[in-house]
């Protein structure tokens, strides 16, 4: 074979492998809107679950996991953030135990969520904690599933800000608390909002730590901070598992809702990266 | 060489002079100019340094004075611990894991190094710019400001912002957009934007880490043109590879060199001569001071 002809096989090879991983997409996109479009009426953001398919909406759903999607923000950028200054700006590297603890979030961003609910069920559901299978609940254990990832993005994020830019500050006779305050975070936040952002998104749709602590399929009223919850990847799981075609078509409509809140987060990700990119 | 080696109408003579080495003075001509700077403030001490990183000695046993109103210059080839000698100024090492200085630095007499010495009380007194023009990403007026707002300074800010612009050079270029971003400024500009926030802070010494080194001819002639009218009020102490820019700014200058270890594996900095500018490019002492100035090795 000529190194033209292998050339030109190799990209075929990429293209064909490109058009499998997009065509998959495509077509669950396409199938899930031609079922979903239907099913996506007002009903299904104000009216409860019901047996009726006629009936049924996700409004508790919804609700449930725009809460978390709060709480998550409110409980995991802190700590995570506050993790990811004290790695980068206080541990000493060479120290055994930091490295250790570096080690450890790595390898716990890549713990399967459903290990995180078994955890979950344990010490807070259960366990020492014991606060029941509450909402609340809920977003302690999606906040364990996206700290490593909020903390690795967020170093990577204060790491980029030039020693230049610190050292500046220092030699003026700021404080290291000062220079972290004033200089590292303003120029760090972009990065730590991106990448948390991401990570909450990821969050808002994993079902399978949620199934586990026991979320409810059917709720039938609106969700609060410590009540019975279920949220939108847990209703859609419930409603597929029914055989009533009516049921499938709410369960694409509201896998639609969901892509919806997905896609925005990420948008809206994306929107700040762009906007505040920092050229040094 | 055309030097400005007249005795400054702005010299301090300080009550407690440092005494004359009077016999060093006799045996070289160019003594009256040493002497008249040595008559001046003496600023900083420095007995016996010696700076390690993790244990490898980076520099080893330097001894001068740093007279006050006075530009003096380090110069030698990379590696002679000129950099992390100027460093020790204003504690700056500190902030590297590792780094262990030996050996006395006194500042108007008192030891920076004693234990209730403040590194960050030190950084306000002794200011310092960098060889990368490194600005903040604010406003131009929030780059000046910075050292005032750290200390805790709320009102006024627009004055001192004013007057350091103004001492470096850079208001008239500037006026108009305080309010813009600082990394839209030349280089030349931004490097003076940072002399100007280094002033903010009042402090009465200036270390200047290679400051023109990455700039164009022009603009570096607007920093020694600076460090000339800046040596009224503060003690400049400048890095420099440049050996034609020490003889146009510095009083005095260090020459510094490399000691390779016996086992030709280690090498750490060392001071090889201390003098009046003149005459360490016209008169060395040293051997090796007169290679580097005339170009033979470095």
């Amino acid at each position: 074979m000529s190194r033209k002809a292998r050339g030109r096989l190799f990209v075929g090879a990429m293209v064909l492998c490109l058009a499998v991983s997009f065509g998959t997409l495509g077509w669950l996109l396409v199938t899930t809107f031609v079922d979903g479009i239907p099913g996506l009426t007002s009903k299904l953001f104000t009216a409860p679950p019901s047996t009726q398919p006629d009936e049924a909406g996700a409004r508790p759903a919804i609700l449930a996991t725009v809460y978390i999607a709060a709480l998550l923000l409110l409980m995991a950028v802190p700590i995570g953030v506050a993790t990811a200054i004290y790695l980068e700006e206080y541990a000493h590297k060479e120290r055994w135990y930091n490295r250790l603890l570096e080690l450890n979030i790595q390898n716990l961003a890549a713990v399967p969520a459903i290990v995180y609910g078994i955890l979950g069920l344990a010490f807070v559901v259960r366990g020492p904690f014991g606060i029941g299978r509450v909402l609340l609940a809920g977003a302690i254990i999606l906040t364990l599933v996206v700290l490593p990832t909020v903390i690795i993005s967020s170093r990577e994020a204060i790491r980029a800000v030039p020693e230049s830019i610190s050292q500046g500050g220092l030699a003026l006779g700021a404080t290291k608390w000062q220079v972290i305050w004033r200089q590292i975070l303003p120029a760090a936040i972009p990065g730590i909002a991106t990448g948390s952002i991401l990570a909450l998104s990821r969050a808002v749709g994993e079902t399978a730590p949620l199934l586990l602590i026991g979320a409810l399929q059917y709720v039938a009223f609106d969700p609060t901070v410590l009540g019975p919850f279920t949220a939108l990847p847990v209703q859609i799981y419930t409603w597929i598992k029914l055989p009533d075609p009516e049921f499938q078509a709410l369960a694409a409509a509201a896998i639609i809702v969901l892509l919806a809140i997905v896609l925005t987060m990420n948008a809206v990700a994306i929107f700040l990266r762009n906007r505040f990119r920092q050229n040094w | 060489m055309d030097q400005e080696q007249q005795p400054d109408t702005h010299a301090r003579l300080a009550p407690g002079a440092p005494s004359i080495d009077s016999s060093r003075i006799a045996e070289v001509s160019l003594g009256t100019a040493r002497a008249d700077l040595e008559r001046r403030e003496q600023v900083f001490h420095v007995g016996d340094l010696s700076v390690a990183y993790g244990g490898k000695l980076a520099l080893d046993g330097v001894s001068l004075d740093i007279y006050g109103n006075t530009v003096t210059a380090f110069i030698g080839p990379s590696g002679c611990g000129k950099s992390t000698f100027i460093r020790c100024f204003n504690r700056m090492n500190d902030l590297i894991v590792g780094a262990g200085v030996e050996g006395v630095v006194q500042y108007h007499g008192k030891d920076l190094y004693a234990k209730d010495v403040d590194p960050v009380e030190v950084r306000r007194r002794i200011g310092m710019v960098f060889q990368k023009p490194n600005p903040f990403p604010k406003s131009i007026y929030d780059n000046v400001a910075f050292g005032p707002r750290v200390l805790g300074q709320k009102k006024g800010l627009a004055d001192v912002v004013e007057s350091c612009l103004r001492r470096a050079a850079l208001w008239d270029e500037v006026k108009d957009r305080l309010e813009d971003g600082a990394l839209g400024l030349s280089g030349g500009q931004q490097q003076r934007l940072c002399i100007a926030r280094a002033l903010a802070t009042s402090p009465d010494v200036l270390l200047m880490d290679e400051p023109a080194s990455a700039l164009d001819p022009i603009a570096t002639a607007a920093i020694e043109d600076l460090m000339h009218d800046l040596k009224r009020e503060y003690t400049i102490i400048v890095v420099t590879h440049n050996m034609q820019q020490a003889a146009r700014v510095a009083d005095m200058t260090a020459f510094f060199s490399v000691n390779i270890h016996e086992d030709g594996k280690g090498r750490h900095g060392i001071l090889v001569e201390y003098d009046a500018t003149t005459k360490i490019f016209t008169q060395p002492a040293d051997k090796r001071t007169e290679d580097y100035v005339t170009g033979r090795f470095g």
